[in-house]
């Protein structure tokens, strides 16, 4: 056997010999998966009954023989290596799945800001959609919806949740070869989406819409990312949980259980892409915004409220605020938002008590998102001219302050009053992205700056001054992307409703498209901004990467000593 | 006296609590919709897709169409103004999943059938702004031009037999025969089609009757959306919500 490793064939028997001897165990274990994952491959791709199908098994046996090789590469290089044992008394962190997830996470979301502004674009100058099958906006608006949740935001929240959990439980990452599973498992996951929803691969489920195969391909992904956090939380130095680990918990918990639950369907053939939803009509409807709101409420809320809690205290150097309001934020905030899905069904077929029930759970959600909000700025006391001084801070700050806004006009607009103006509307779009931009992007790119000094050993950024550039002209993208959305939404809600003096409707339809026009080019410039933004911060990043400190900076550079310590 | 000590130390009494804390709105709202009359409710009129119009709608999936159209009129005045009869429960009860949409960047769809003719349908899916100059619509000239494959058109349905859509033995054997002959109205077999699915409209739906195209299908969906529930029989307050 070519896996042998030399201290395997003595005779004596070390401590060292018996964690080789154990790696290499598990290391058969995973080739033995990535064989099985080639043939699976190979058979989809052989028996296929559609074109789709028989590229996604191709791509996935690739991916298995990639892996396999990688494996073997890897096993290797790891037999005279130190290993994974704590050096000196200090945690062995595992970095490199860190560095991965900030190169994987900066590509993604570059990606899906720049899909974003493409179909912005389209809903302002249709032409350019081209007529294609592959790029209209029917099949481009999910890539760019996945794109920025799944691909940037997911990203995101696997490593910031396994940088977090590792230093908040001085221990190192549970499992050798699991957590880079579960990162490249969640690359191919992206992958096999992306490429499906281009090729008209689709449930039509909103922020669920990747197919039969694709979701129990990322069930088993998810189910691995849960025993590496969880494992790595049992081998922690500390009695308690910190609270970051408490909502990264809730998050992966939750987001299983409204992802298998919302994905149940039967495929017409288990070699083909299409199936059809377990669920029919009103049941089908409330399951998915069961599932829509959630994956807001969760994925979106509570994974980054955990990167709120360690990234704020941490970069500021101080406590968090309030324990207490912790505690009750937490559980307020996870029973409560389980209940407001059916704010997105507001005077539909949905049954009138399901409405009232979602609406009032939706405006009682307001407290627990502003506990945790006020937690999160609170935090700043005594440190607020760090919000002068540190750049990072502003825009970790900044996202806190776009949380509170739009968890106030989500209440707002879940009231079915202002719902029957508001709802099919840009408004709703406009909401979405004052959370999306405002709040997971804003902390996304606050942990971003923080982490990529701390893991690549680097004695601060490249460039402050950047990091500030990036803020402002984001923030002028934000506010140019929302308000155009509210007044657009607003306008043609009104429009829709607006009877002339004889009582007849005064618009038609398409008059209340060509009022958007202008509001749709707006928007477009206001992401164009925000991907100009997102471009200084990859070239930040990069040459921070590379070690390099601008010229001019570099006495006055937030220096990255303060956060890199152990924990 | 309970102290969130316990929970904060114990990763599994926390997770356990967690799956708990989330699971009881779920229950309580959805559960409910499965047994519940007025969401289970059978209108008259209502029945399975043909082949060809249930192909039809796995095109609009396909294409994303619930992007920017909804399929749920909504029980307010000008909606009923614009778009007719607000939409019952019943009408999406064989939609697996439903398409009802979140967002109208083009107008509601749920009872577009029968209110413009074929050829407008097709110019304007070929190109919007043919017939809506203020359209952002894209383009869908591909679809006139692409033949209609469905790998098992029999498997389709019974697929959605076995969620609960009461096909019949006689609707999957003539499946596939039922697929080719709804755009050729001189076909032998059309009486026992029409017994099959009440209401469905037999006609070469995209003017060119060499081919059975995408077009085809999909035109045959859009014309028959909102079209199978008769109205001025139907009782509002025998239904009441």
């Amino acid at each position: 056997m070519i896996f042998i490793p030399k201290s395997f064939q003595n005779s004596s028997s070390t401590p060292e010999d018996n964690r080789n001897r154990r790696n290499l165990g598990m290391n058969l274990l995973w080739l033995a998966f990535t064989i099985i994952g080639v043939l699976l491959g190979v058979i989809l791709s052989a028996k296929a009954v559609d074109p789709t199908m028989m590229l996604h098994g191709m791509v996935f046996s690739i991916a298995a023989v990639l892996s396999a090789f990688a494996l073997i590469a890897r096993n290797y290089r790891n037999i005279n290596s130190p290993g994974l044992a704590d050096v000196n008394g200090s945690v062995n962190y595992n970095t490199e799945i860190i560095k991965a997830g900030v190169i994987a996470s900066t590509f993604w979301g570059v990606v899906g800001f720049s899909v974003g502004l493409l179909i912005a674009l389209q809903l302002a100058f249709p032409v350019l959609n081209f007529d294609l099958p592959w790029t209209n906006f029917g099949r481009l608006r999910p890539l760019h919806t996945s794109a920025v949740i799944f691909a940037f935001g997911g990203n995101i929240l696997i490593m910031t949740s396994f940088h977090v959990v590792q230093r908040t439980c001085r221990a190192r990452l549970a499992g050798d070869v699991a957590p880079w599973f579960v990162f490249w498992g969640y690359q191919l996951f992206i992958v096999l989406a992306a490429t499906g929803y281009v090729l008209g691969v689709t449930q039509s489920k909103e922020y669920a819409e990747p197919e039969w195969y694709v979701d129990i391909w990322l069930t088993l992904v998810w189910v691995v990312y849960l025993l590496v956090f969880l494992a790595t939380i049992w081998k922690r130095q500390e009695k308690h949980i910190y609270v970051a680990n408490w909502f990264f918990l809730a998050f992966i918990v939750t987001i299983a259980m409204l992802h298998i639950v919302n994905n149940l369907s039967v495929p017409v053939s288990f070699t083909g892409v299409k199936s059809y939803s377990l669920f029919a009509g009103v049941q089908s409807a409330l399951t998915q915004w069961w599932y829509g709101h959630n994956a807001v409420g969760f994925f979106l809320t509570a994974g980054f409220l955990g990167i709120m809690y360690y990234f704020i205290p941490k970069r500021v150097n101080r406590p968090v605020y309030s324990y207490r309001l912790s505690i009750i934020h937490f559980w307020s905030l996870i029973f409560l938002y389980i209940w407001a899905g059916p704010h997105h069904l507001h005077y539909t077929a949905l049954p009138d008590w399901a409405q009232t029930l979602g609406m009032t759970f939706s405006i009682m959600l307001w407290m627990p998102s502003w506990g945790g909000m006020i937690n999160g700025l609170m935090t700043l006391s005594g440190a607020w001219d760090k919000l002068r001084t540190d750049p990072v801070v502003r825009f970790l700050v900044t996202s806190v302050a776009f949380y509170g806004m739009s968890t106030f006009e989500g209440p707002l607009m879940s009231i079915k009053a202002v719902n029957a103006l508001s709802h099919y509307t840009d408004w709703t779009i406009g909401h979405v992205h004052s959370g999306a931009l405002g709040w997971v992007a804003y902390i996304s790119f606050g942990a971003l700056y923080f982490l990529t000094p701390v893991v690549w050993k680097r004695k601060s950024l490249y460039s402050d001054a950047l990091v500030n550039l990036h803020f402002w002209i984001s923030t002028v993208g934000i506010l140019l992307y929302i308000t155009a959305m509210w007044v657009s939404g607003i306008l043609q809600g009104l429009m829709w409703r607006a009877y002339d003096a004889f009582g007849f409707l005064e618009y038609s339809f398409s008059e209340t498209v060509e009022a958007m026009h202008p509001f749709y080019a707006i928007r477009a410039g206001g992401g164009a901004l925000f991907l100009i933004g997102a471009l200084i911060m990859v070239y930040n990043l990069w040459r921070t990467v590379r070690g390099d400190v601008r010229a001019k900076e570099a006495g006055s550079l937030v220096p990255n000593m303060e956060f890199a310590g152990a924990r | 006296m309970f102290s969130h000590k316990k929970i904060e130390k114990n990763s599994i009494l926390m997770l356990v609590l967690v799956l708990i804390v989330v699971s009881i709105g779920g229950l309580i709202e959805i559960a409910p919709l499965f047994y519940l009359e007025s969401t289970i409710e059978k209108v008259k009129g209502m029945r399975p897709y043909s082949p060809l119009e249930l192909a039809g709608r796995d095109i609009y999936i396909r294409e994303g169409c619930y992007n920017c159209h909804s399929q749920m009129v909504r029980p307010l005045r000008d909606e009923a103004e614009r778009y007719g009869h607000y939409s019952l429960a019943a009408e999406s009860m064989y939609d697996h999943p439903f398409q009802w949409g979140s967002k109208r960047t083009g107008p509601d769809l749920a009872r577009v059938g029968g209110r413009y003719s074929d050829e407008w349908h097709v110019t304007h899916l070929n190109n919007p702004r043919d017939v809506v100059p203020e359209s952002v619509m894209p383009g869908y000239p591909f679809l006139g031009k692409t033949p209609l494959h469905i790998p098992d058109v029999a498997g389709n349905l019974e697929t959605n037999k076995l969620v609960g859509v009461p096909y019949s033995e006689e609707m999957i054997e003539n499946a596939k025969l039922d697929l080719s002959i709804q755009t050729n109205p001189d076909a032998d077999e059309i009486d026992a089609f029409m017994d099959r699915y009440p209401k469905a409209q037999v006609r070469d739906f995209d003017g060119n009757p060499a081919m059975l195209s995408e077009l085809d299908a999909l035109i045959a969906y859009l014309q028959m959306m909102g079209t199978l529930v008769d109205f001025t029989s139907y009782d509002v307050d025998a239904n009441k919500r």
